[in-house]
């Protein structure tokens, strides 16, 4: 028998969220203002949360470790957010948005939450409007949209590529409004390092003060966690530096599920690995492959350079393999072709780990369409390039200029080189409706959560996703759970329960001092990721995850031994927090494989090499494999695996085909 | 590998907001013009840490220019010589074999030294906690379309928000002026129809905070806009101005 109760309302599924929302239970204002609640992380989900619970009369506090709420990641977000408004007047609706988000998950989302989500992506908008968010317009002043991958309607709103910076200062303003009004307490640089539970239930955290490093004690009726993800694992990735899975790690430990840990969503167009010293990857955004053609040369091993080699040598292999969808396959599905190719020894650059994307082609033709424009006949070959580059610097300027001074190339005359890159997780924190996790009073919401994406999560959803949790959800849903509450007094940090969470985050610290090893925490966290891109990256396989598994552990017993971490605790130290979080990185490196190495199928961004159709692509297992992986971690890198099943009531999962 | 430069790099070392500091000096060797001014450190540290020593702390997160973390001053200018770029994003290529870098934290009596290179930006916080932003709590809103925005109004705004907070502009200024920071949020608000409703409030509470902070005047030497890695313009502090200066006509 499963323990897992996913509460979902009753009802038909368009009304669900509505009944539920007119039947919660509620809690008065005033005793609102003696309820506590922590939210760690201030990104789109936690600055949304932070701010909308403050502004309903809770008390917060918000951690970050970051110098500032508005530094989190969310930030960095270029493409766009989702939303069924219908402004365009194309048939969108709240249906399809849903629809999309299911079958782009390659039907492995619960319909219920799906759908919720769809149905408030509206607001969201509004909301971001309404506090100033300088959305893209028309000349006529209405907001604008553009298309992205995996529809076929026009409803991503955008801010030309900074969308996620928009939102998120748009989201941190109203969280700086509430700290300002002393409502919310804001707690930068903190980490937080455990979850307090008494009888069972969420009732605080133990934060290190990463400036003093004094470990300290908070008191919440409820704790969120809206940390984000633990793409980090692979050690390069698009995430910034500090991403990391502690505070989601740690509640795990403390009896969190972990949910499909193993869907990981590797983007396609990343600028490539330029050398051993790499930190981070880069994202050139999935709108080039409008306009780009991916090519590799026809020759094994060719070393000419890319404009030397001729028009009948190049194989656009996406355009031969999937002449329906060509450059414009999903995310996983390109980023598959073009690890074959660089495996296969097509690669280009001095890696031979990369593929080419070329604009000649869109250049070429929009030079003959903007002379057209200009009227100007017989126009020379100088000026028709001159046009197209003109037509392509004004839809992707900003990024040729990223591109350009990362690589020091110029793309308007060399295609660029790109490769996939790892980019967000759809697995986190099981949770349910309420998106609570299995520990009472303990929610997650945003990339931290497992619940919206499936498989594999379609563009300019994330911002919607963390958005939706922490705008238009929790205010709802957390009132379920306190409304249950509110006899309970704030209980004194001397409790027992925070004594031991304290001694066990210290213990902790203490330990990796004690090692006084002789290798750095980058060197241990670098040769993860390695483990992890080889072997649980783009494609898997049941020997290469039983092999990974075993290199993991001997990597992290290494690690405690050898690990040297400098400097001490009761000080301003970056090393340590990075020892902290690598050693978490090192158990759920394992569990990844664990659950990878579980589902024998091929879903969205897990490719199992066993299941695949004739032609390579992607099999998925319904009769086996339609649920939901959650994990608990019983002690000591032991875990057992508990199952929701998925049940589609509208959606009926097929097959997917881009030839 | 050919093209690969050996440097020499004096940065500021300091243990704690009390204590003092000062330059120390230290060779890199064999630095690829591919990497990064931040990778270059990650081999400065990795190096550190081999020797037993304590590695040069640093504030950087997003690494592609965006998340306003890094904050390094480099031969005296913030974010280093390239312009309209973070320090995450200087390459390499931008020095020559046989430099010498000098490297020093953002320099400011509102921005306190925490360690090494790394500052305290609250500050910037606490001013937008005093008015930068529109009071609309979460459920208030209308349909977005029901406000229409001309398009250069919307553009404008746009490009006073692309701030990230990094404080270059304060850095680089004689008076350690805040003025570009908070005069880019002042604008983006008061050029949208949403602003409208605060904008006196706004532009005084947001002015009384920078001051209190410690921030200088400006002097309208311009330097914080040709520091600026996102371009912000000195006309926002000319707005700004002129914010404040109604305010407080209207008062």
């Amino acid at each position: 028998m499963s323990k897992l109760d996913s509460k979902i309302p009753e009802g038909k599924l368009e009304e669900k969220w509505e009944k539920y929302k007119s039947t919660v239970a509620l809690v008065n204002p005033a005793n609102k203002r003696s309820l506590e609640v922590i939210v760690v992380g201030s990104g789109l989900a936690g600055a949304s949360a932070a701010a909308s619970l403050a502004e309903m009369g809770y008390k917060v506090k918000c951690f970050c470790f970051q110098d500032s709420a508005r530094r989190a990641h969310s930030i960095a977000a270029q493409g766009g957010i989702n939303a069924a408004k219908n402004y365009q007047n194309d048939g969108d609706s709240t249906y399809r948005l849903f629809y999309d988000t299911v079958k782009g998950g390659d039907y492995r989302a619960r319909e219920a939450n799906v759908y919720r989500l769809a149905s408030v992506s509206a607001n969201i908008i509004d909301q971001c409007v309404a506090q100033g968010v300088p959305l893209a317009r028309e000349y006529g002043g209405m907001l604008s949209n553009r298309s992205f991958g995996g529809t076929q309607v026009q409803r991503t709103f955008y801010a030309a590529g900074q969308t996620g910076q928009q939102l998120l200062l748009g989201a941190y303003s109203a969280l700086q409004r509430q700290v300002g009004l002393g409502t919310v307490e804001m707690l930068p640089r903190h980490e937080m390092l455990d979850v307090v539970t008494i009888e069972g239930k969420a009732r605080g955290v133990i934060a290190r003060d990463l400036i003093t490093g004094k470990l300290e004690r908070h008191f919440g009726h409820a704790v969120l966690l809206c940390t984000g993800g633990y793409g980090n694992v692979f050690y390069l990735s698009t995430n910034a530096m500090g991403a990391n899975v502690t505070a989601a790690w740690k509640a795990h430990k403390k009896g969190a599920f972990f949910g499909n840990p193993c869907f990981t969503q590797i983007h396609p167009t990343c600028i490539p690995v330029s050398g051993d010293h790499q930190s981070k990857l880069t994202l050139m955004s999935e709108s080039l492959r409008n306009d780009g053609r991916i090519w590799v040369p026809k020759k094994q091993g060719d070393t000419r350079k890319a404009n030397e080699i001729p028009e009948e040598e190049r194989d656009y292999y996406l355009e031969r393999r999937y002449p329906a969808f060509g450059n414009l396959v999903p995310r996983d599905v390109a980023s598959r072709a073009a690890k074959e190719r660089c495996d296969a020894g097509y690669g280009v650059g001095n890696s031979k780990m990369a593929v080419y994307l070329d604009f000649k082609a869109a250049i070429a033709r929009y030079g003959h369409t903007h002379a057209i424009k200009l009227g100007t006949n017989n126009p020379t070959a100088e000026q028709l390039k001159k046009f197209g580059k003109e037509v392509v610097e004004e839809k992707y300027g900003n990024l040729f200029e990223m591109y350009e001074q990362i690589t020091g190339e110029n793309p308007y005359e060399l295609p660029m080189r790109i490769y996939p890159a790892v980019h967000y997780t759809m697995g986190g924190l099981w949770v349910d409706y309420n998106l609570m996790t299995t520990v009472p009073g303990l929610y997650a919401l945003g990339e931290a959560n497992f619940s919206d994406h499936g498989a594999n999560r379609l563009g300019a959803s994330a911002l919607m996703q963390g958005l939706a949790d922490g705008y238009f959800v929790i205010p709802y849903t957390l009132g379920a759970y306190l409304s249950k509450e509110i006899s309970v007094k704030a209980i004194p940090t001397t409790h027992e329960a925070f004594v031991e969470a304290e001694k066990s985050a210290q213990a902790i610290i203490d330990k990796l001092f004690a090692i006084k090893g002789t290798k750095s925490v980058d060197h241990f966290h670098k040769a993860l990721g390695k483990i992890m891109w080889n072997k649980c990256g783009m494609a898997r396989n049941a020997n290469g995850l039983k092999e990974a598994i075993q290199e993991i552990r001997t990597l992290r017993e290494e690690f405690w031994k050898d690990v040297r971490v400098t400097g001490s605790a009761n000080e301003f130290n970056p090393e340590l927090e990075k020892a902290g979080r690598v050693a978490d990185f090192l158990e759920l490196g394992e569990l990844m494989c664990m659950d990878a190495l579980n589902r024998n199928e091929s879903c969205g961004g897990h490719f199992r090499e066993e299941s695949q159709t004739e032609d390579g692509e992607a099999k998925r297992d319904d009769a086996n494999y339609s649920y939901v992986a959650a994990w608990e971690n019983k002690g000591n890198n032991n875990y057992e695996l508990h199952k929701e099943e998925l049940v589609f009531d509208v959606v009926h999962p097929s097959q997917r085909s881009y030839k | 590998m050919s093209g690969n430069m050996n440097l020499t790099l004096k940065v500021w070392r300091q243990k704690n907001d009390k204590a003092t500091g000062n330059l120390v000096t230290y060779p890199v060797k064999d630095i690829s013009p591919d990497m990064s001014f931040l990778e270059m450190f990650d081999v400065l540290n990795e190096q550190l840490i081999t020797k037993g020593e304590e590695p040069i702390a640093f504030d950087h997160d997003c690494r592609e220019g965006i998340c306003g973390m890094c904050s390094m001053f480099i031969n005296g200018q913030p974010h280093g010589p390239k312009r309209g770029v973070t320090t995450c994003q200087l390459h390499m290529r931008s020095f020559k074999d046989g430099d010498t870098i000098v490297v020093e934290p953002w320099r400011a009596a509102a921005f306190p030294v925490i360690k090494d290179l790394t500052v305290d930006r609250s500050a910037f916080d606490r001013i937008i906690s005093k008015g930068g932003f529109i009071s609309v709590n979460t459920g208030n809103a209308q349909d977005a379309n029901n406000i229409p925005i001309p398009k250069p109004d919307a553009d404008a705004a746009f490009n006073a928000a692309a701030c990230i907070g990094c404080g270059a502009c304060v850095a680089t200024c004689k008076n350690s002026s805040a003025m570009l920071f908070v005069s880019a949020k002042i604008s983006q608000l008061a050029l949208l129809p949403q602003g409208q409703v605060e904008r006196i409030s706004r532009a005084k509470n947001m002015v009384a905070q920078m001051d209190e902070e410690g921030f200088g005047n400006c002097t309208n030497t311009g330097a914080c806009e040709v520091e600026c890695p996102k371009g912000i313009s000195l006309e926002n502090i000319a707005r700004m101005n002129r914010e404040f200066f109604a305010a407080n006509i209207k008062e």
